[in-house]
């Protein structure tokens, strides 16, 4: 029965995938609009309503399968609000960010060895057959097996703090519910040399790539954009798991500093629009048109003060010398910044190793209960906020989430723009090379669309090309 | 073993949250023995798109929420001799579902979208209207468990089933010994 009904309901057609590009031509060809369009839709923020504080944290994250500590990290830090505790103990707090840096790491090495690696070890014309990490596995079995190895790293820290490695439990609103046994920290130590060297050489590759092609990098869908990230409140060091907000005008300069996140929605708001079911976030006070920025690990890179951590640290400084310390808007750059943090994470990890700390056994705290609670943090892919009401009798009331690649919503389509207008314009055939061109500007923000929409990590991306007419004249789809 | 001709596998995820297409990664090194075993099809951890040729097994992870999941379900019954559904949401709905029964409400769908198009107090919508451009795929009423759609084989509960699970599964079927788990070996959360 259910089987006609959904005949009914949705006539089937070709259409395929997530994510889709439509690019309109005007009567000399030349292109007039490039939209990326996010298909999917859930509604959590509905139908979380009516659910118990506790449980939060912990259906948020299936949001996400490829970040869901983010979800539940973020979630757990507004119920921690909720519950009136401001500092949790340090136990509490340290577990949360090995969790979280652990799950940074397996992040970026997925994006970087699983998703990148074939387009630039095999170049962005190798035939889509080839284009996945089992080819890597059998044409560089080493570089591949370390892929996997680092990223089991990542994994395994996830499963050590949350007790699953996808979708666990580990935090709860006010702490953590296990502290790290002695002969699991050891475990984790005996691996931390060849995580350090390993990363080091993900860095160089990636480092490498980006220098070596610096003129298709500087011209690569780069433009100027606004940046925003939260860093830490103290002297503006990275951080990852707690801080203020900073954003940045494309010359350097501060559009807020150091804001205490629990007033986002005084400076950000979001725009609906009928093509997407992915908002647009901005700047409020600037409108749209100028208030849309960036997150991300580039945006981070250009935010930041320094990296509290000395190998990270330096390799920052090396990457902001291309730009005389000014925001780099290389969108290619994306995957240097990213290796830059995976250094920084395996660091980070190291001497969260060595903190006692994480044997404590105070891992709860409590205080006078709130109404509302915000929590936010940086996700591999960005800044991403929860935000939380919740009644007397424990029933969230209230709810709603800005995901990181939804910040990046605007720099995206600008991107596919971009790239139609310069490759495109004054051509009727959509090209496997300019479609390669948009996947590849569309990639390098590493949008994760689980999060988004809840729908693919990986976007098989569809290009439909309308004349003048709006008529459909041509169309190509490709896996992103 | 090497002269076999290798097994097709091809992965899809619908309306899922891509950890149970992260569970299949944490087969870890495995993968590399397993790779000698099997080729991808279309799947999103490759850039095939299309079934390039039929296939032994089928693994969908996710329910179906909208028309385009509908159509890469029956996809893939068509080409492929196993499917097999890992994961709560495509074996029932998972969270996804949650959007089907609200309470006190005749149209969850709607109060959904209104939610995050019209009422939400901290966004900009200048048409007032919920997103409704033709490029944007229908959803459908409700969320369909993947056995509601087409004929499914086999099962592989949990959120997400662990690597050692898939890895069972996977490399049982592929040698024909794959008889089921017991009960202790499977985790439903
Ligand atoms: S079953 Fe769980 S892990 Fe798998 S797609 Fe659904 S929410 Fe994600």
């Amino acid at each position: 029965m259910a089987q006609s009904r959904l005949i009914e309901i949705s006539p089937v057609t070709r259409v395929e995938g997530h994510g889709k590009v439509t690019i309109h031509l005007n009567e000399k060809n030349e292109v007039d609009e490039a939209r990326l369009h996010i298909v999917e839709f859930r509604g959590f923020e509905r139908f979380i309503r009516g659910r118990l504080l506790w449980e939060v944290p912990v259906i948020v994250q299936r949001l996400c399968g490829i970040c869901p500590v983010s979800h539940h990290i973020a979630a757990a830090k507004a119920m921690d609000m909720i519950c009136g505790v401001d500092q949790l103990p340090p136990t509490a707090e340290k577990m949360r960010r090995l969790m979280h840096y652990g799950q940074v790491m397996q992040s970026h090495v997925l994006h970087f060895f699983h998703l990148a690696a074939p387009d630039l070890l095999f170049g962005f014309g190798a035939p889509a057959e080839k284009r996945n990490i089992f080819e890597v596995l059998k044409e560089q079995p080493e570089l591949g097996r370390r892929a996997i190895l680092m990223r089991k790293f990542g994994q395994e820290i996830i499963e050590a703090t949350a007790g699953k490695k996808i979708h666990g439990t580990g935090a709860i609103p006010g702490g953590i519910n296990r502290n790290l046994p002695i002969e699991t920290r050891d475990r984790f130590l005996a691996q931390i040399d060849d995580m350090l060297e390993w990363s080091q050489e993900a860095l160089a590759l990636a480092k490498n790539y980006t220098v070596e092609n610096a003129e298709l990098v500087d011209a690569f869908a780069s433009f100027p954009s606004n940046y925003m990230s939260i860093v830490r409140e103290e002297d503006g060091a990275l951080d990852l798991y707690h801080g203020a907000f900073r954003a940045l005008k494309p010359n350097g300069e501060a559009i807020f500093d150091r804001l205490d996140y629990s007033k986002y929605y005084d400076v950000l708001i979001e725009d609906v629009r009928s093509w997407s079911y992915m908002k647009f976030p901005f700047i409020r006070e600037m409108g749209p048109d100028t208030g849309w920025y960036r997150v991300g690990p580039l945006a981070r890179m250009n935010t930041a003060s320094f990296i509290d951590t000395p190998l990270a640290n330096a390799a920052r400084d090396e990457l902001m010398a291309v730009t005389q310390g000014r925001p780099n808007n290389s969108i290619l750059a994306n995957h240097w910044a990213r290796m830059i943090e995976v250094v920084h994470c395996v660091e980070t990890i190291r001497d969260l190793l060595h903190d006692p700390d994480l044997q404590g056994t105070d891992l709860k705290a409590t205080g006078e209960r709130r109404e509302e609670g915000i929590g936010v943090i940086e996700a591999p892919r960005g800044n991403l906020i929860h935000h939380y009401k919740v009644d007397e009798n424990d029933q969230v009331t209230y709810c709603n989430l800005i995901v990181s690649t939804t910040h990046n919503n605007e720099g995206m389509n600008r991107a596919v723009k971009d790239v139609a207008v310069k490759h495109l314009s004054g051509h009727v055939d959509i090209t496997e090379g300019m479609l390669n061109h948009i996947e590849v500007a569309v990639r390098a923000y590493d949008p994760c669309l689980s999060c988004a929409t809840h729908a693919l990590g990986q976007m098989p991306l569809q290009v439909e090309l309308f004349d003048a007419e709006n008529r459909l004249v041509a169309s190509r789809s490709q896996s992103a | 073993m090497s002269d076999l001709p290798k097994a097709r596998i091809a992965t899809a995820s619908l309306a899922g949250c891509f950890g149970c297409h992260m569970a299949i990664l944490d087969i870890d090194e495995r993968l590399i023995e397993l790779m000698k075993l099997v080729e991808v099809d279309r799947s999103p951890l490759t850039d095939i798109k299309r079934f390039t040729k039929r296939c032994d097994i089928g693994i969908i992870e996710g329910g179906c929420c909208n028309e385009e999941n509908v159509h890469v379900l029956r996809d893939f019954r068509r080409h492929c001799d196993v499917l097999i559904a890992i994961g709560q949401c495509a074996i029932m709905g998972g969270l996804p579902a949650m959007r089907n029964a609200i309470m006190h409400s005749d149209d969850p769908l709607r109060e959904c979208l209104e939610e995050a198009y019209i009422s939400g107090k901290y966004i900009r919508n200048t048409t007032h209207s919920i997103p409704n451009d033709p490029a944007l795929p229908l959803l459908l009423d409700e969320v369909y468990p993947c056995s509601e759609v087409v004929e499914i084989d086999y099962n592989i509960p949990g959120c997400a089933p662990t690597g050692d699970v898939i890895y069972d599964t996977l490399s049982g079927l592929l040698t024909g010994r794959f008889h089921g788990f017991e009960r202790e070996e499977i985790r439903f959360d």
